[in-house]
């Protein structure tokens, strides 16, 4: 069964992840997360984001394409990165959630991937 | 009355489980003694602060539950079957109110039924927490990292299996009971926490109910004092959470057992789980939570002595190992013989162990790693801490792991 973890990150964290004074305490704890998820063979796919502010949404409204600067809603936290997993049950996707190495401020949202024609 | 709410909410931590397990005994129903217990309760917070606390607060929920377990008994069209029960309920709540008896306590009949061989071993502690506790699920969930809506369901199957098989709400007879209580005992420990073998600094994971856990350790003491793995099972558990405020330094920094400071851990309950031990010894039969209370013990007598006897830890690490072969007491052991015997002979040790069952067991990469920067052999060495940080879910932990990476 797969699940998404999906890492919500406020602008602090978001910037921890790149600021000299606080990369290095953060990718040390999370890389060895990441490995940890690779050693145990639960890995199906994954991505660190760049912040929201990098994003585009597009929306088709009555037939017209509008194309914004910003991220699809607004929100103290956004999506950071995500990663799929293949485990047994939501148990064991709550495990590893708990794992992950929040900073403060951050969280988890778990959700299992549908299975049939939308499965990858 | 304005501490109305305050009455009813002691009333509740007082009286939840003794009225449940009364209850339930006799509708053979879980699920519906707990709704109309519920209510009752609800009752008291619409009526005490009109009419103030009743002199016998436990005989007044009782009338207000048994009046709707009669309701819903008529709902359910099964009235016939279950009057005899419900008159019974009424006698015994008339009685107590016109009387200074004390009120029966069942709630062993109610630990026995939770962690009944029928019910599911993952749903036993949430259930006795739930019933006997009253904790609600939601909480539970979060301290066992379950989803909410699938602790609620977990338990509420619990209940009905309770209800469809007809588990009887009765103490096992002598050639069942050491199962049984053994299944009570770790129904318990497993509210405590996963454990705190604090091993060669590998903490465990920090999720758990501890005072509820120790709560009702207590509650079984007092209800069934005549069997040593009830004594131990409190030791352990007392000699562990003692040492709760030497565990982290004041900015929240991991500290582990090794290094921490006597003088904050407690010695109140450091004294109480000795007795305890004391007494579980006096019967003259071990069971792996006095072994496990006994190694806690020897780590104790630092505060006195200044120093830990290593090779009586690994003697008892033996003994567990041996009745009780647990991944915990196997890493556990290997720890002890670190300190006694040296770094290697504990990693054979840990290489005894089958790779497959320590995957995502994190103190055993975490001694593991340990073990490997203590022979000098770095490069695998790192590789153990990063798969002990990777699988860290306590932050103060992760860091200390971090800071001893070579």
């Amino acid at each position: 069964m797969k699940y998404m973890l999906m890492f919500y990150l406020n602008q602090t964290e978001f910037d921890s992840r790149t600021d000299p004074k606080t990369r290095d305490a953060f990718w040390g704890s999370f890389m060895p997360y990441v490995k940890a998820i690779k050693d145990a063979g639960i890995f199906a796919g994954g991505a660190g984001l760049e912040p929201p502010d990098t994003a585009t949404t597009l929306r088709v409204i009555d037939g017209k394409r509008l194309v914004q600067d910003g991220p699809f809603a607004e929100t103290k936290e956004q999506l950071g990165g995500y990663f799929l997993i293949d485990v047994p049950d939501l148990d064991a996707a709550l495990d590893w959630a708990a794992r992950y190495p929040a900073g403060p401020g951050g969280g988890v949202e778990v959700r299992p991937a549908m299975t049939g024609p939308a499965e990858g | 009355m304005i501490d109305s709410y305050q009455a009813v909410e002691e009333a509740a931590r007082n009286s939840w489980g003794r009225l449940l397990a009364f209850l339930s005994a006799r509708c053979k129903d879980l699920a519906a003694a707990e709704d109309a217990l519920g209510d009752a309760f609800r009752s008291a917070l619409e009526t005490w602060p009109r009419t103030g606390v009743p002199d016998k607060p436990e005989a007044w929920l009782l009338v207000a539950a048994r009046r709707k377990l009669i309701d819903a008994a008529r709902h359910r069209q099964v009235h016939e079957e279950a009057t005899p029960a419900l008159i019974a309920i009424t006698d015994v709540a008339l009685q107590m109110a016109d009387s200074a008896e004390i009120f029966p306590d069942e709630r062993l009949k109610l630990l026995f039924v939770c962690s009944h061989p029928a019910i599911d071993e993952a749903a036993r502690t949430s259930l006795m927490l739930q019933v006997v506790m009253g904790l609600d699920a939601a909480r539970i969930a979060s301290a066992f990292l379950v989803k909410p809506s699938a602790m609620g369901q977990r338990l509420s199957r619990a209940k009905t299996r309770i209800r469809v098989t007809g588990l009887r709400f009765e103490l096992p007879g002598a050639t069942d009971l050491p199962g049984r209580l053994d299944a009570v005992l770790e129904a318990i420990y497993a509210a405590y926490g996963s454990g705190w073998d604090d091993v060669a600094g590998a903490d465990q994971r920090r999720k758990g109910l501890a005072k509820e856990a120790i709560d009702l350790g207590r509650l079984l003491l007092q209800l069934m004092p005549g069997e040593p793995e009830v004594h131990g099972l409190l030791a352990l558990m007392l000699h562990c959470e003692a040492r709760r405020d030497a565990r982290r330094s004041d900015s929240g920094a991991y500290i582990p057992l090794s290094e921490q400071d006597v003088a904050l851990w407690s010695g109140a309950m450091i004294q109480e789980a000795e007795r305890l031990l004391g007494s579980a010894a006096q019967f003259g039969r071990i069971g792996h939570f006095q072994l496990e209370a006994a190694i806690q013990s020897v780590h104790a007598h630092r505060a006195q002595t200044g120093s830990t006897d290593w090779e009586s830890i690994a003697r008892m690490y033996e003994g567990l190992v041996r009745i009780a072969p647990t991944i915990g007491a196997l890493v556990g052991r290997a720890a002890a013989e670190a300190e006694s015997s040296g770094a290697e002979t504990a990693l054979g040790l840990l290489e005894e162990i089958p790779i497959q069952s320590v995957e995502t067991y994190q103190p055993y990469w975490a001694l593991s790693a340990h073990l490997l920067k203590r022979m000098r052999r770095f490069n695998e060495a790192r590789t153990a801490f990063t798969r002990a940080i990777g699988l860290c879910e306590d932050s103060a932990m992760r860091e200390f792991l971090i800071r001893q990476t070579p």
